[in-house]
Formats: structure tokens, C-alpha cells, sequence
């Protein structure tokens, strides 16, 4: 079976097969039939580009001011964008199923707030506590994938209601007070450690972790290859045996609990519990996702390029603030990013037809 | 918060079924900017304790986020349809609300802005609001004597680019310093030679503190640090404790919220400047009763007071401790 190098992916091939119900159950024959072709592990210019602007952006701030090519600037450029990191690897797994999620800002905030509230008000260990955030971003994420595929209600409307409830939850629940005084293992992410002369956080590698196991589980798995064939075709993935419903259910748990998860990093990083965190990060994982390259039309991207295109959105930050330059510029240069990587991957997609 | 807007819908619908004269108390209508900033929080717990010593009926909304005009006039007009006679108003867009104004004074509604003017400010009433420029003059003064002729080398992490409240109090403070500076009238941000980093904090401790963070990297000499609001000196001191410098550098902010103050008492904060918003809406609630039974109205600009609050009296600058500013936070008494 010969592929086109653009536009084709897992689903697409998988679909011209033969209808065969043991495809879902072997990893090793879905895998076989994701990547038939050696020349797809060759990176396109849709995952290079995020990485050549990145490199590009650095290259400009380096010329530009002398404190921006520092170890210790790096490493405060990844602390600064571990929480909208993390929010992307959730927000990455939707966008591959070809759904959006519109909550996850919130959902990270309400989550934030009951981790640190329910260790203020109840004095239970930091860790259960955390664990408890972390059951209540999932569940929202179970909220959201059931009403996608139980009602079949489409996501951003879904998670447009839900990301209204979940503000409004944090808000009653914390009655609109910051949460402060917060115990130390609450907050260890945000501690730092020295790498020669460089302070590293450990929330930042825990971020880096993340995506490092995320990245190779999508990559890797029958279970991620599948969500991949869900995004390109959901009705050829369900003729081959595989359980789509199941998978989109996953998929908004795993991503409820990433918010979890950078809920604790977000409470590590300011050392508060803030009812009105998440407004921006809301936007600006999606923003994120698809300036690395992961496709709006689902089925397509890697997980790495969202690590990538908040390092773009932080870097420019990091930059213009050392060369004196209004944040309005940061924002304008992000609309104009986020638009040229959506018209790139609607244009290869043309191609490929 | 649930309470109110329950209050708000039950009002609305009253108003819909029942002449607005029907009732017997003076309808007040409350506008903040959002429901969840704490500032507005305090101001509506001034305008629900004034409207309920007064015998008047608090009807209170507010824009989703700050800036949201369209939210804002919805509520203009729920208010004026549930049979408020006075609207107090904090406009999101201080240009974009002055239309609806328009209609509802057309209608015989008394219209004050609380804590910042329209554009025009004569499109209100009335004006109760912090001297923001003031504010800022405090805290330059005050850390002009603390730092005591060392060179200052300043970063000023600012609300965002046009906001008149951020330039006042920027430009405030630059003057109290003794430094070139603008007038209270200008919106733009002034930048004399001792300001190494200007960066846009929004207000917010996230964004605070990774401003500041960039500021060191730029310069790591920096000596003073000058913050729109207490979240964004919460946010300022977390970078420099994070760099090891929380010792050496003076923050100044403006705000003197109960959680400022404490930041204050627990030497993160040097001082702040600090305003009522409770008093701000109380005398609001005040003005719309008396409207209410005399038919006078207020004008102009009143000041609604601001207080320097420093744990460190310095020689030849006038400030309260924190115990007074715990006391006062934000106009509890």
C-alpha cells in the first residue's frame, strides 16, 4: 500500500484494509499498519517549522540582548512555561481526537484552588490534598468525555458549559479569596536544584517528564496510535474493532488529570491557591498546541511541538521584556504565529489531496 | 455571589411585572467591573452594608472580565428596568459605557463612577475614586527616603499599556522619587535613565512574578521595585526570594488590600498606598439614597482618601503601621 507523505494518516490507512476486528487487539499489527512506510519517520516541514521559528526567535534575542543565551535564562523561560506545558499535553490529546477543550484553563484553577484549600481548611497531608485536585480535574474531564460520546454533543460546546461551571465552582468554593499559607510539600515543585551554575526547578522536569512519556506513549501504544486513527477517521477506527467511544472517554480523563497536574505546578510556581488563575493559560495552551503543529483537524501532530510552541509564546515574553519592548508586541506576534501555523497545515493538507 | 444574582433576576422580573414606583425602598444598582476581584468584592460588601443600614434595596451585576463594556451595559439596563434611581458604576471601558450612561440619565437615574472616571468625566454625576496619582507619590516618597541617596536602579512592573490607573500611579510614583516624570492627566509611561525594566504585570501574581523575573535577567542591580497592585508585589517578591534577593530590594506597590497589608507586615512589601474601596461604595449608597428622598444631586470629584502604610516609619515621610492598615484594609471601618 503506497501512502501520500501529507494528509494520510493512521486511520486513512488502516481504513482501506480490510475490516478486521483483531486489528484493535494487537498493537503490533495496528503499528505495522500505522507506519507502513519508513519515510514516515522522517519529519515534514509541519514539525520542523515549529522548531525553526523557536530557533529563530532565540537567534534574534540572542543578538539582541546579551542576558538571553544563559543557562539561567533557559531554565526561566521553562519554569515560566511549565503550566501552560502542562495544560497543552491534555489539550494536545483532544486537539488529536479532533476535539478542543475550552476548560482546561478553568478546570486547572478550580483544581488549584481545591488542593490548596482543602489542605488549608482540613489540614490534611499536602499529599492527599493534591490528590484530591487531581480527582476533581479528572472527573471533570469524565464530565466532558461522557457528554462528547454518551450525547454526542460536539467538545467545544461541551467544554464551552463546562469551563463556565468549573469558573464558577472555584469562585463559590473559594468564595473569590486567594488561597495563602500554604504548607512546604505543597509547593515543592517550585523548589530549584543546581545543575553547575544553573538553577533548575523540579516542576520543570517533572513537565519535561511528561512529555517524554506522553510523547512515547502515543508514539509507542496500540492505545496511542488509536487515538491518532480516532482524529483522522472516526468511522473507519470503529469498523476496525476499535472501541472509539472507550478511547475519547480516555482521552478527556488523561487530559483532566494533566490539568491536575498543572494545577500543582501552577500552586508550586506562585506559592498561592488563585481563583482567577487559568483565564489566560485557557487560551494559550490552545494557542500552544497549534503553534507545534498539531493539527485543529485532529489526527495529526506530535506531542513535543506543543512543548514547543509554549516556549515560542515564553521566549518571545522573555525576550521583549529584556529588550524593553510593550508585552503588546508578545501578543501580537503570537496572533500572527498562531495564524500562519494554521493556514500552514491547512495548505499541506490541500496539498496532500 | 449566587445570592445576589438571584437577587439581581428577582429584581429584574419585579421590575418587569411591577411599576418601579411600586416599591417602597430607593432601588440601588451596584456595576463593578468583575464579581471575583477582591477589590469588588469589598466594594460590594460597603455598598450591601450601607443600602442595608439606609433602608435601601442593593441591586448589584458586574462584566465577566475586566473590560467587558457589553456585560456592563446589559446590567445598565436590568437596573433601569428593575427600578433603580441611582447606578453606581465602576466602567470597565471608560469610554465605550459613556452611551448607555447617557440613556440612563436621560431617565431621570442619578449615575456616580466609583474608583475610575469615564471619558469624559463629566459623562457621570459624580466621581468617588482614589487620587491614583497621589497614591503613587506616596510610595515614591517614602522609598526616596528609605533608600536614603543610594542610586536607584527601579523596575516598574505596570498594569498594561493605556490604562490610565497604571499611568497615574507609575507616573506618581516617579515624581514622589524625584524623578522626571509626566502629569496626572498623561496616559503614557514615563522612563527616566534609573528605570532598568518596565515590564506589564496585569495585575496578576503569575504574571508579576515572571515579569520580575525577566527584569533580573535583564538587570540583575535592581534595587527598588515599584508594582501596580499588591498580587503583582506578591508576585515580584516570589522571583526575588526564588533568585536569593528578597533581602536587598525594596518593593513599593499600591492597593492596601487586607492580603497586601499582611505582605506589608511580613517585610515582603516595603509599603503601599492604600484606598477604600468599601467607603468609596458606601458613600455611593449614601448619595443615591439621599437623591432618593431629596432629589439632590452630587457632582464633581470627591477623594475618597489614601493612606501610606509602611512596618518602617522613615524620617520625614508621613505613614500608619500595618496594624492601623489591617484595620483599614480596604475600609473596613
Amino acid at each position: 500500500m503506497k501512502l501520500t507523505q501529507q494528509g494520510s494518516g493512521a486511520a486513512e490507512a488502516a481504513a482501506l484494509e480490510p475490516i478486521n476486528p483483531a486489528i484493535g487487539a494487537s498493537s503490533k499489527i495496528t503499528r505495522s499498519l500505522a507506519m507502513p512506510n519508513w519515510k514516515d519517520h522522517l519529519p515534514s516541514i509541519g514539525t520542523l517549522g515549529p522548531f525553526l521559528a523557536l530557533l529563530m526567535a532565540c537567534t534574534f534575542f540572542s543578538w539582541q540582548s546579551e542576558q538571553f543565551l544563559t543557562g539561567a535564562n533557559f531554565s526561566l523561560i521553562l519554569q515560566q512555561v511549565m503550566v501552560v506545558g502542562l495544560i497543552a499535553i491534555g489539550q494536545t490529546l483532544i486537539i488529536l481526537t479532533a476535539g478542543i477543550d475550552l476548560s482546561c484553563g478553568m478546570v486547572m484553577a478550580l483544581g488549584g484552588v481545591v488542593m490548596t484549600k482543602v489542605s488549608h481548611d482540613y489540614g490534611v497531608p499536602p499529599i492527599v490534598a493534591i490528590f484530591a485536585g487531581f480527582a476533581v480535574t479528572a472527573l471533570f474531564g469524565l464530565i466532558n468525555g461522557l457528554l462528547v460520546t454518551r450525547i454526542k454533543l460536539p467538545s467545544f460546546i461541551v467544554t464551552l458549559g463546562t469551563m463556565n461551571i468549573a469558573f464558577a465552582i472555584t469562585q463559590l468554593y473559594s468564595q473569590s479569596q486567594t488561597i495563602t499559607d500554604l504548607p512546604a510539600g505543597m509547593t515543592f515543585l517550585g523548589n530549584t536544584f543546581s545543575i553547575g551554575q544553573t538553577e533548575v526547578a523540579y516542576g520543570t522536569v517533572l513537565m519535561l517528564a511528561m512529555y517524554a512519556i506522553s510523547w512515547l506513549w502515543l508514539r509507542e501504544t496500540a492505545q496511542g496510535r488509536h487515538i491518532y486513527a480516532v482524529g483522522n477517521n472516526p468511522e473507519a477506527t470503529r469498523l476496525t474493532g476499535i472501541a472509539t467511544h472507550r478511547v475519547l472517554l480516555m482521552v478527556y480523563v488523561l487530559a483532566g488529570l494533566c490539568y491536575g497536574v498543572a494545577a500543582l505546578l501552577s500552586v508550586a510556581r506562585t506559592g498561592v491557591g488563585d481563583p482567577n488563575a487559568g483565564q489566560t493559560e485557557n487560551l494559550d495552551a490552545i494557542t500552544a498546541v497549534v503553534l507545534g503543529g498539531t493539527s485543529l483537524f485532529g489526527g495529526r501532530g506530535i506531542v513535543i511541538g506543543s512543548l514547543i510552541g509554549a516556549l515560542i509564546v515564553g521566549v518571545f515574553r522573555n525576550g521583549l521584556t529584556l529588550m524593553g519592548v510593550s508585552s503588546v508586541y508578545q501578543i501580537l506576534i503570537t496572533g500572527i504565529l498562531v495564524i500562519l501555523a494554521v493556514a500552514t497545515d491547512q495548505l499541506s493538507r490541500k496539498g496532500g489531496r | 455571589m449566587l445570592h445576589t444574582r438571584t437577587h439581581l433576576a428577582v429584581a429584574t422580573l419585579l421590575g418587569a411585572i411591577a411599576a418601579p414606583s411600586f416599591a417602597a425602598e430607593p432601588v440601588i444598582g451596584l456595576i463593578t467591573k468583575t464579581e471575583t476581584n477582591p477589590f469588588f468584592v469589598k466594594m460590594k460588601e460597603g455598598a450591601t452594608a450601607e443600602a442595608k443600614a439606609k433602608g435601601a434595596k442593593l441591586i448589584s451585576a458586574a462584566g465577566k472580565t475586566d473590560g467587558d463594556n457589553a456585560g456592563q451595559v446589559t446590567a445598565i439596563e436590568n437596573m433601569i428596568a428593575a427600578g433603580a434611581k441611582t447606578i453606581l458604576i465602576t466602567p470597565s471601558d471608560s469610554k465605550a459605557i459613556v452611551p448607555s450612561i447617557k440613556k440612563a440619565r436621560e431617565k431621570g437615574v442619578l449615575v456616580i463612577a466609583l474608583d475610575s472616571p469615564t471619558d469624559p468625566v463629566d459623562a457621570t454625576d459624580a466621581l468617588f475614586a482614589t487620587d491614583n496619582f497621589k497614591a503613587g507619590v506616596l510610595i515614591g516618597e517614602y522609598a526616596k527616603a528609605s533608600l536614603g541617596g543610594k542610586p536607584a536602579k527601579i523596575a516598574t512592573l505596570d498594569l498594561f499599556p493605556g490604562h490610565p490607573v497604571g499611568a497615574q500611579r507609575h507616573n506618581g510614583f516617579l515624581q514622589g522619587f524625584g524623578l522626571k516624570s509626566l502629569d496626572a492627566k498623561s496616559n503614557e509611561l514615563a522612563k527616566p535613565a534609573e528605570v532598568v525594566c518596565m515590564a506589564d504585570s496585569f495585575g496578576d501574581q503569575a504574571k508579576g512574578q515572571t515579569a520580575m523575573e525577566n527584569c533580573l535577567q535583564k538587570n540583575p542591580d535592581i534595587n527598588l521595585v515599584y508594582t501596580i497592585n499588591e498580587p503583582a508585589a506578591a508576585g515580584a517578591f516570589n522571583a526575588l526570594k526564588k533568585a536569593g534577593k528578597q533581602k536587598g530590594v525594596m518593593i513599593v506597590s499600591v492597593d492596601g488590600g487586607c492580603q497586601g497589608i499582611k505582605d506589608v507586615a511580613a517585610g515582603k512589601i516595603a509599603a503601599t498606598s492604600q484606598q477604600y474601596p468599601l467607603k468609596m461604595a458606601a458613600m455611593g449608597v449614601a448619595a443615591g439614597v439621599e437623591y432618593a428622598k431629596t432629589g439632590k444631586k452630587p457632582t464633581g470629584y470627591t477623594d475618597t482618601g489614601v493612606t501610606l502604610i509602611a512596618a518602617k516609619a522613615v524620617a520625614g515621610v508621613n505613614s500608619k503601621d500595618t496594624k492601623t492598615g489591617m484595620d483599614l484594609c480596604w475600609g473596613n471601618k
